[in-house]
């Protein structure tokens, strides 16, 4: 006689409660394979747990959000926003797109130029500019984005003993009324900061004023903030033009545009409540448009997208280690992925699918993660089906942040696998090691014996 | 181990405690495990039979068995010794 599939035993307690008008989520149906690949046989080969990266998604996101813009306005610009996802595999793949590259630090600036970035497509924003990436930035013709009055002032010093004049945009805060207001980074509109700078900018005739920047927020979920900020910007581009007769070769509306994921506490997954790009896109354009720009006069449209371009073509796959029941009765899973590979976990319910076939029962757990940590939670409330020891888990949506604020905290940071367009599976980051740890570590002599 | 008299449990994993009124779903393997202690099994007779019957093998079922057992005593579904 043939044997049963067997199941963990479970038992549920049926609670009358009020029904959730908007339904259950039916969030775990089983995925077993990425872009055509089996799931099993990708951790199989690189180890438990993985990132995925779907190049197809990449290009198709890419691509649909470039037309989305162009079809609006005529002359649109991406620069993908490294800090967002900086492997190389992804970088080069918005470059061969056509996205040029915005970075905030050195290091990244050095990514870009290393990855074959012409300098003077290369947006330099951050607080923390030092005179030598200054001096390397008007070297290379690099767009540089002052953001307080400090390096206003540094930047005209610098440039007065070059013989090259920098590309320069000011960062620009402002009330698009919506809280709270992102005022930390650049000059405030409302109360005159921003007009101040531009007129030092344009009475010292050191800098070239090209460009005027803003980044409203992060994860923004209206639109029509956008537009006030367009509005704004193309106010001051106007009134630059009428004083001081300059056109202003491009605004940069920054990033912030939300991806699928889900925010903590939201009634509706992200799928069904996040804004489409052509949204973010129309309401934008709009307001430029709207503006009272002469048409030849229109400046570039720049655009800083990141997460919402690269978050669903990353996955993060990963194996059950334990489950466990809580002195509560609640079920908790064990994985063998943590907080120190999700930072986004503390802010999205991330969805999670299970990666083999399972039966219609399911349970609601807890999934930690397997620092020994207390914060290591993944999901502090999931409904899954009964998994055990070595079942496969999908996240997704983890394209952005994840990797580049990954940590080694107690666990290593795991292998990345990028999967073609003809389904080919590429190592592009490999595991790392105690040697990956201990790079760059320096033990004195004297510290190198002991007896215990 | 005594799982209660009078609970009822339907063919379909439905489980009814008239007692608290409280009712309670359970997975295939769930509702034999429950029958085998009904049954008056011991532990050693429900592993036997999940094995003869199911493909797992015995360490998996004895921690799940204990588990359960556990939850059974959450749901005050065990008469008191």
């Amino acid at each position: 006689m043939d044997k049963k599939q067997y199941e963990r035993p479970i038992i549920k307690s049926l609670n009358n409660g009020v029904m959730n008008k908007f339904g259950t989520r039916n969030e775990y149906a089983a995925l077993t394979h990425i872009e055509g690949v089996p799931v099993k046989s990708l951790l199989q080969e690189y180890g438990s747990p993985l990132f995925v990266i779907s190049e197809r998604k990449i290009r198709e996101n890419y691509r649909n959000a470039k037309r989305i813009f162009e079809t609006r306005y005529p002359k649109v610009q991406f620069a993908w926003s490294y800090k967002t996802n900086y492997l190389n595999a992804v970088c080069n793949t918005f470059h061969q797109e056509g996205s040029w590259a915005e970075v905030v630090s050195r290091f990244e600036y050095e990514k870009a130029i290393k990855n074959g970035v012409p300098g003077d497509k290369i947006l330099f924003n951050g607080p923390d500019k030092t005179d030598s990436d200054l001096r390397l930035s008007i070297k290379n013709n690099s767009p540089i984005h002052i953001d307080h009055l400090d390096e206003l002032y540094r930047l005209t010093e610098i440039a007065t003993g070059m013989d090259k004049k920098p590309r320069v945009a000011i960062r620009v805060n402002m009330d698009t009324g919506i809280y709270p207001m992102w005022d930390r980074f650049g000059f405030n509109y409302e109360n005159g900061q921003a007009w101040d700078a531009i007129n030092k900018i344009m009475a010292s005739g050191k800098l070239n004023l090209v460009g005027l920047h803003c980044h409203i927020g992060t994860f923004m979920l209206t639109p029509s903030a956008y537009g006030v900020a367009a509005s704004k910007l193309s106010e001051l581009a106007l009134s630059i033009k009428h004083q001081y007769n300059k056109d202003i070769t491009y605004l940069d509306l920054g990033g912030g545009f939300a991806s699928k994921n889900t925010l903590k506490g939201s009634l509706l997954p992200g799928s069904d409540s996040v804004p489409e790009i052509y949204e973010y896109a129309e309401a934008i354009t709009t307001a430029i448009l709207n503006a009272g720009f002469q048409p030849d006069d229109l400046p570039y449209l720049y655009l800083e997208t990141g997460r919402a371009l690269v978050d669903d073509a990353g996955f993060l796959l990963g194996s059950v280690i334990s489950n466990k029941r809580l002195s509560d009765g609640r079920r908790a899973t064990i994985m063998d992925f943590g907080v120190n590979i999700m930072f986004t976990s503390f802010w999205y319910d991330h969805k999670i699918s299970p990666a083999q076939e399972f039966g219609q029962h399911t349970e609601d757990t807890i999934l930690y993660g397997p620092l020994c940590m207390n914060i290591d939670v993944v999901r502090e409330n999931i409904t899954l089906p009964p998994l055990k020891p070595g079942d496969q888990v999908v996240v997704h949506h983890m394209g952005a942040y994840n990797i580049s604020q990954s940590m080694q905290f107690i666990s290593l940071r795991p292998a990345i696998v990028m999967i073609d367009n003809d389904k080919k599976v590429h190592l592009i980051k490999a595991a790392e090691t105690l040697e990956t740890l201990e790079k760059g570590e320096v033990l004195p002599e004297y510290l190198k014996e002991f007896n215990i | 181990m005594n799982i209660k008299k009078n609970i009822a449990i339907s063919d379909s994993g439905f489980l009814f405690n008239p007692s608290t009124g409280d009712s309670y779903t359970l997975n295939p393997v769930g509702q034999e495990i429950l029958k085998l202690l009904k049954d008056g099994n011991n532990d050693e007779g429900v592993i036997e039979y999940i094995l003869k019957n199911y493909m797992t093998d015995k360490d998996a079922v004895e921690k799940d068995l204990y588990d359960f057992k556990n939850m059974l005593k959450n749901f005050k579904l065990i008469e008191d010794e």
